[in-house]
């Protein structure tokens, strides 16, 4: 067997220098996978004046760091990062590569999945390994990736498979999974991508002229209290005493996806599989039914209360303290009685 | 000189309102209970290339989807805002397609149409939310793209100039024509149907449609064409059949679970303001709060 091949890739982002968290987290996650399948992590990085950048990814367990530095690879577009890493993934063969479901994973891996012929499955929210019996054909796959996501609006999870083709690509959003650094001192081997005889002009033909990157805009992941809406709130206006309950506890308003459709609150806001995944000290879900889509971007909060006037809501299931009334009537009396018991 | 601009749009079941019905008992999804509903980011991506349309004289807007036969409503849709035309791929030997597959079809007939400038689709469907069939269609035509647009400021001298919008920012990029597009939700809505073309396009149908009805209407399209909707099957494109459907897409469903919640032991509130009280005090009192 060929010890280069069937290991894990992850294709890490850079910004400003600095390894994005989401790369990180798939990365202390491929350590894990690569220990359940005494494989190799490998990384990929790819970007201009980078030298150094594989000592951000060691610490989280890779084994071989492939670095790529050329001024064509910033700032990202698709076809030049397209071609070095279908051209690397035709050497090394991986069995599993993983992204960060940003909007530059979301572009990069479709396209890499398409030219490799590969399956790509998005937005996983957990990816664990497992076997699968194919009875029709009579054949038994082992140690697969199996890649789990609510589909359909969230009112299913989807576990999809990738039986025949290599690698197994799934991408994952930022804050699905756990960032652990593996060991402070591990160092692994460093590889230099040949990008100067892989690139051709053809890849450059898309052009950024002006990148204008407003940072954090609104950024609710690192809010310890969390006051979300639904589309139970009714109205863009109704949304204000969220607000207003928010900047009493210090805290950020957050929305289901059906409240950002409606035009409620702002797409940043979101919480749940399309969102942000949150993991704040207290969650408030009000006028939240709580299908699934948005429950797996909240469920790993400390405490959650519920506030909606459908006392059968999904939410209150996951919930540790349910408030069934109108949200209208019970949030200005939460805020009341927040003020005089703290003054 | 006019453009020529396809849309790909996709019907989709309307996963944003889903009723207490919309799953059954057995735990799967009861699709006859959600309504069919044009992709709303397809909307967005139509609303482009009628832009387009309205700047650049002589450009002709052809909507192309893929579906069963009631997907033909989205050409009607399309066709009623200002699509000029618009072309239905359906056949068995799509069903069970994966993203990749259903890339493979389109794209295939993406060649057929042959002669076009732009490719302008949603960034994502809201049944699957995957954001992959722009990227992959682009890839199997060896064509540049550029997802995550919200504006396309214009389309000339061989070249688009448009926004993106990425996580916090947004980004101006060029690129050369022929291209594939994919634009946001937080781009211009699409305009609504016009009253005109509602009225010149309401009997537009595919021929298995015409089939199913009474013979009133028949006749029509052979002076009015615009009103025959074409109908591609597997043998009107050249295709490699393993590549369509189940055969040619890696990934396989291996497990659907309908969502069950794991109780947990809740307390209820009673929304009086003594037991909000309480409930305050208590999250004060192990520092949830304050």
């Amino acid at each position: 067997m060929n010890l280069k091949m069937d290991n894990i890739f992850v294709i890490c982002e850079i910004e400003d220098g600095k390894v994005a968290d989401v790369s990180l987290e798939l990365l202390t996650k491929g350590r894990s996978l690569a220990n359940q399948l005494n494989c190799k992590l490998e990384a990929l990085a790819l970007g201009h004046n980078i030298k150094g950048i594989e000592e951000q990814i060691f610490p989280y367990g890779a084994d071989v760091v492939h670095v790529g530095d050329d001024k064509r690879l910033e700032p990202f577009t698709t076809m030049p990062f397209t071609s070095i890493i279908v051209e690397l993934f035709k050497n090394e063969k991986p069995q599993i590569a993983l992204l960060g479901a940003t909007t530059m994973g979301r572009d990069l891996g479709p396209r890499v999945s398409s030219a490799l012929q590969s399956g790509l499955t998005a937005d996983c929210t957990a990816l664990e390994i497992g076997d699968h019996e194919d009875k029709r054909a009579k054949k038994t796959y082992k140690n697969l990736l199996y890649q789990i996501r609510p589909a359909f609006g969230g009112n299913i999870v989807a576990t999809i498979i990738n039986p025949d083709c290599r690698p197994q690509m799934a991408t994952v959003r930022e804050g699905v999974m756990k960032k652990e650094m593996f060991s402070k001192t591990h160092k692994g081997q460093l590889k230099t991508v040949d990008v100067g005889s892989i690139l051709k002009p053809e890849d450059t033909v898309v052009k950024v002229i002006e990148r204008h990157i407003e940072k954090n805009r609104i950024n609710i992941k690192n809010s310890s209290i969390i006051i979300s809406g639904g589309y139970g709130m009714g109205s863009k206006e109704n949304f204000s005493v969220l607000y207003e309950l928010a900047e009493v506890l210090g805290g950020e308003v957050g929305a289901s996806r059906a409240a950002v459709d409606a035009g409620f609150a702002e797409h940043d806001r979101q919480v749940g599989q399309t969102g942000v995944t949150v993991r704040p000290k207290l969650y408030i879900a009000c006028g939240i039914s709580g299908q699934i889509q948005h429950t797996a971007g909240m469920e790993e909060s400390a405490m959650v209360i519920a506030i909606n006037n459908d006392p059968g809501a999904p939410i209150n299931k996951i919930a540790d303290y349910v408030l069934t009334g109108e949200v209208m009537d019970i949030i200005p009396r939460l805020i009341k009685s927040y003020k005089k018991n703290t003054k | 000189m006019g453009l020529k601009i396809i849309v790909l749009a996709k019907q989709v079941p309307d996963t944003r309102n889903v009723g207490k019905d919309a799953m059954k008992a057995d735990g799967t999804v009861n699709r006859a209970a959600l309504p069919a509903i044009f992709n709303p980011e397809d909307l967005n991506a139509l609303e482009q290339a009628l832009r387009l349309k309205d700047k650049y004289s002589g450009t002709t807007v052809t909507l192309l989807t893929m579906g069963p036969g009631r997907a033909a409503d989205v050409i009607r849709e399309g066709l009623f805002r200002g699509a000029d035309d618009g072309i239905l791929l359906t056949d068995r030997a799509f069903a069970g397609s994966d993203t990749l597959a259903t890339s493979y079809a389109i794209s295939c007939a993406i060649r057929k149409i042959s002669k076009f400038d732009l490719i302008i689709a949603g960034r994502q469907a809201i049944d699957g939310d995957t954001a992959q069939v722009g990227p992959q269609v682009a890839e199997k035509l060896g064509l540049p793209q550029v997802t995550y647009g919200e504006v396309v400021y214009s389309a000339e001298k061989g070249k688009i100039s448009m926004k993106r919008r990425l996580e916090g920012g947004v980004e101006t990029v060029e690129c050369p024509m022929p291209a594939v597009v994919t634009i946001n939700s937080s781009a211009a809505p699409c305009r609504p149907r016009n009253a005109k073309l509602v009225q010149k396009y309401k009997h537009a149908q595919t021929v298995t449609e015409r089939q199913n009805q009474a013979e009133d209407y028949i006749d029509l399209t052979n002076d009015r064409p615009y009103l025959n909707i074409p109908e591609w099957s597997v043998n009107d494109i050249e295709s490699d059949l393993q590549m369509l459907g189940l055969s040619g897409s890696p990934t396989k469903v291996k497990q659907i679970e309908n969502v069950v919640f794991q109780a947990k032991e809740s307390r209820h509130v009673q929304a009086n303001d003594q037991e909000i009280e309480e409930l305050v005090k208590e999250l004060i009192a192990n520092h949830t709060i304050g």
